[in-house]
């Protein structure tokens, strides 16, 4: 144990954190247990929010989310939900969101906020350099490496990018672990030995389903399931519309072009939703521009209205138990996770669904978080007798013959996996094949998510078919996919070309990342300049003060004029942005003013003694 | 490389006790998991990649008996290409037809048919079973014997297998066409 406590202070501090739809937050490996940070002001929820003013820095966090409702056009919120996706994925939510995208979203969705454009990678960053930043200042130490949380259902892309959004805030990712055995992590570390959990994790903005099974600390996810557009976010949207309706007849006035009204709405909607996981009734409110709009809601009619929504995560949590050959009455435990999963009809839905009680001791908000912590604590080495074996959601496979594809590695399996194919040419000379990589479960290409092209070049020239070029696609344990090919007959390495179908290139990470330590040099000059002037301050409101009295002018003349010429030297450097000049004025004044502060010194002691004398 | 056998510590045998291959796929990832290598150089890392993911990619493999004899006909140089569906064997050319009969009416929307083509597919899981248990016979054997005739007759029993599963599946999904 000693020798553990004195490796304890030398160790890379690794952080776990839980990027979500709504809040994010981070957590760390104290001793034995995981621990939250706690913001500056004793927050542990990072609302996922960041506005961007015309001027001066973004705005994070519970900051952003006051600006939501007073700067709408320039706040981001929700923005995990575009990570990975082009403009097309995204079209239909567009409309009930306050912030426009910019031109050439095809690929890559670009926020138009403030006349700059903006990636959903760059606002993940921003969020997790807040969260960077807390756990140092309660860590007392520089933070370099994270472990960061995804939906198990994300795909190639969304992992990339979350990946990218970690890589910009300036951290090494070391492991990106699926949320719901995060929370399974969380769960399970000293209590069941073996058996089956069921993860139910109904956040935000999307939904997971994951089936484990445990075994003496192994974790083994047999099969996981969900949808990455399903959340809370549904179900706000849904209340929203029908607040909409009522105002729309009562006031005779559509208020969805106005997105102030519309964010108070949504903040009215969600703290009705709230409400409504403990209380049988409540009421939706709005106050705009000195009207007013109320609207009673029992939970009889919200769980009519949320019900649909509810049913689609059932769909999930079957397949999930036919893939992972399991039926209810197996199932030992099931873990609820997300915010969402405090809806009364969301436990009653899971209880029927999986015919066990669900957990609920720890919070939902933290659950996440608390397990991506002990991950960094496995990726430590702190913890050493748990291991998690997680799987690919999805299936992956290459586009063939007529649009149809060949499946490589099914889903569910566990991680890393890889596959082996062996390509040829179809025509004489030909010195490239081009590979294209899909996701997805169904028989054609265009029903499947395209990953990438594979650009396999150079091949030497021979007749058609002749060639034997081996690919070897590999998913690693984050779930991204790493291809390599070698020629079969040389045994040469063969080169590469990806082109990713969606999300950032390779050159534009490496860009984002170098202007993003440009900008924390920026913040760190910014602040060495900002405390040089505020001890300017201190030393110049003493000095001021001081020449008000009698030391002062029992000063020699000469020294007068040498203090008051380095109180005005100090004043011309104050406003520069040099620090180091700041800090050197400062000195010379603290020089100057010596004289004047025995004399100061002395006449405190001489009135000091007076006192005693008249007591 | 190393054989999936290798990579689980396992004798390459084709009965193997479920229990045991998972116990051996738990220790072994408990030493090769590339989490135990995070912080590790980087060929330590990539050479951790690539260990585990041969382990996955055998436990996934010989965990279920088909795929399983079918990785070791692989092995042994047999080519286990896709027989053809139309390949009907010929001993069960009447249930096929009538199978086929059935399953056609049933798409049309004549419900008289769902009768036959429960019968039909109540036979053909028999038939499977019947095969399986052949194929466990054929395992032991080829334990003890390590003989290529063995692993002929074994390709033989997988082929009729597969023929036998997906005429299956197929009267399954006609019967229940909602899921």
């Amino acid at each position: 144990m000693s020798t553990f406590e004195i490796d304890f202070g030398e160790t890379r501090r690794v952080i776990g954190i839980d990027l979500g739809t709504t809040n994010s937050l981070a957590a760390y490996m104290d001793l034995t247990a995981p621990r939250v940070v706690e913001g500056p002001a004793g927050d542990r929820l990072v609302p996922s929010i960041v506005s961007f003013p015309p001027e001066g820095e973004p705005v994070v966090g519970s900051a952003a989310r006051e600006r939501l409702v007073s700067h709408p056009a320039e706040t981001v919120y929700s923005a995990k939900r575009f990570m990975g996706k082009g403009s097309d994925d995204v079209a239909a939510e567009l409309p009930l969101l306050p912030f426009r995208l910019a031109p050439g979203s095809e690929a890559l969705v670009r926020f138009d906020v403030s006349g700059r454009t903006i990636t959903p990678p760059e606002v993940g960053a921003l969020i997790l350099r807040r969260l960077k930043e807390n756990a140092e200042a309660e860590l007392g130490a520089e933070v370099r490496e994270a472990v960061i949380t995804v939906p198990a259902y994300f795909n190639d892309a969304q992992r990339q990018a979350t990946r990218d959004a970690g890589r910009i805030a300036g951290l090494d990712v070391l492991r990106l672990v699926n949320e719901p055995t995060a929370a399974a992590l969380a769960y399970g570390l000293d209590k069941r030995k073996q058996g089956v959990v069921a993860v139910y994790d109904l956040g935000g903005g999307t939904f997971d389903i994951s089936i484990l099974k445990l075994h003496d600390g192994i974790f083994e996810v047999l099969a996981t399931n969900g949808d990455t557009h399903l959340g809370g976010d549904d179900i706000d949207n849904l209340l929203m519309r029908v607040a909409m309706e009522d105002i729309q007849s009562e006031w005779g006035e559509d208020i969805a072009g106005n997105h102030e009204a519309m964010q108070l709405l949504r903040r009215g909607v969600i703290q009705a939703k709230e409400r409504l996981s403990f209380l049988p009734e409540t009421s939706i409110e709005l106050n705009w521009q000195g009207r007013g709009y109320q609207r009673e809601i029992t939970r009889g009619l919200f769980n009519r209205l949320i019900g649909p929504v509810i049913d689609r995560t059932l769909a999930p949590c079957r397949q999930c138990m036919a893939d992972a050959g399991v039926t209810p009455d197996r199932i030992d435990e099931v873990v609820l996770v997300g915010g969402s999963t405090r809806i009364p009809l969301v436990r009653d839905t899971v209880e029927a669904v999986f015919r066990a009680k669900p957990h609920t001791e720890l919070n939902p908000d933290e659950v996440v978080a608390l397990g991506a912590a002990v991950q960094a604590g496995i990726l430590a080495g702190q913890v050493t007798d748990t291991l998690l074996l997680d799987v690919t959601p999805l299936s992956l496979g290459i586009e063939t013959m007529g649009g149809v594809v060949s499946k490589l590695i099914h889903r569910n399996s566990t991680i890393p996996a890889s596959a082996t194919e062996t390509f040829t040419t179809s025509v004489d000379g030909q010195s490239n094949v081009l590979i294209h990589v899909v996701q997805g479960e169904r028989e054609m290409v265009r029903d499947c998510r395209s990953l990438a092209r594979f650009d396999l070049k150079g091949i030497a020239g021979m007749p058609a078919g002749m060639a034997r070029i081996e690919v070897r696609f590999l998913i690693d344990a984050n779930g991204i996919l790493n291809v390599t090919a070698r020629d079969a007959r040389t045994g040469l390495e063969q080169s590469v070309e990806v082109k990713p179908s969606y999300g950032l290139t390779d050159e534009q990470v490496e860009a984002m990342v170098s202007e993003s330590i440009e900008r924390a040099e920026e913040d760190f000059r910014e602040r060495q300049v900002r405390e040089a002037r505020v001890e300017a301050d201190r030393v110049q409101a003493a000095v001021e003060k001081a020449r008000q009295s009698d030391a002062y002018f029992d000063l020699p003349e000469d020294e007068r004029a040498s203090v008051d010429r380095a109180v005005n030297e100090l004043l011309v450097v104050y406003h520069g942005d040099d620090h180091l000049l700041i800090r050197a004025k400062i000195e010379q004044l603290d020089h100057t003013t010596r004289g004047l502060a025995e004399n100061l010194m002395n006449s405190a002691v001489q009135v000091a003694l007076k006192g005693t004398k008249i007591e | 490389m190393a054989t999936y056998f290798e990579a689980l510590g396992i004798a390459p045998r084709l009965s193997v006790d479920p229990e045991a291959l998972r116990a051996a796929f738990y220790q072994r990832s408990r030493e090769l998991h590339p989490d135990r290598f995070a912080r590790a150089d980087r060929e330590q890392q990539a050479r951790a990649l690539e260990l585990s993911s041969l382990l996955n990619d055998g436990f996934r493999t010989l965990r279920d008996p088909v795929s399983r004899a079918e990785y070791l006909l692989k092995l042994n140089g047999f080519d286990i290409g896709e027989q053809r569906s139309k390949d009907v064997p010929p001993e069960l050319l009447e249930e096929v037809f009538e199978l086929n009969m059935a399953m056609e009416e049933l798409k049309a929307g004549d419900e008289h048919a769902r009768g036959p083509l429960e019968e039909a597919r109540r036979k053909f899981s028999a038939l499977v079973a019947g095969t399986d248990e052949t194929i466990d016979g054929l395992f032991a054997s080829w334990d003890a014997s390590q003989s290529r005739d063995d692993l002929a007759r074994i390709r033989a029993a997988l082929n009729r297998r597969r023929y036998l599963s997906n005429l299956l599946r197929d009267a399954e999904k006609a019967l229940a066409p909602e899921s």
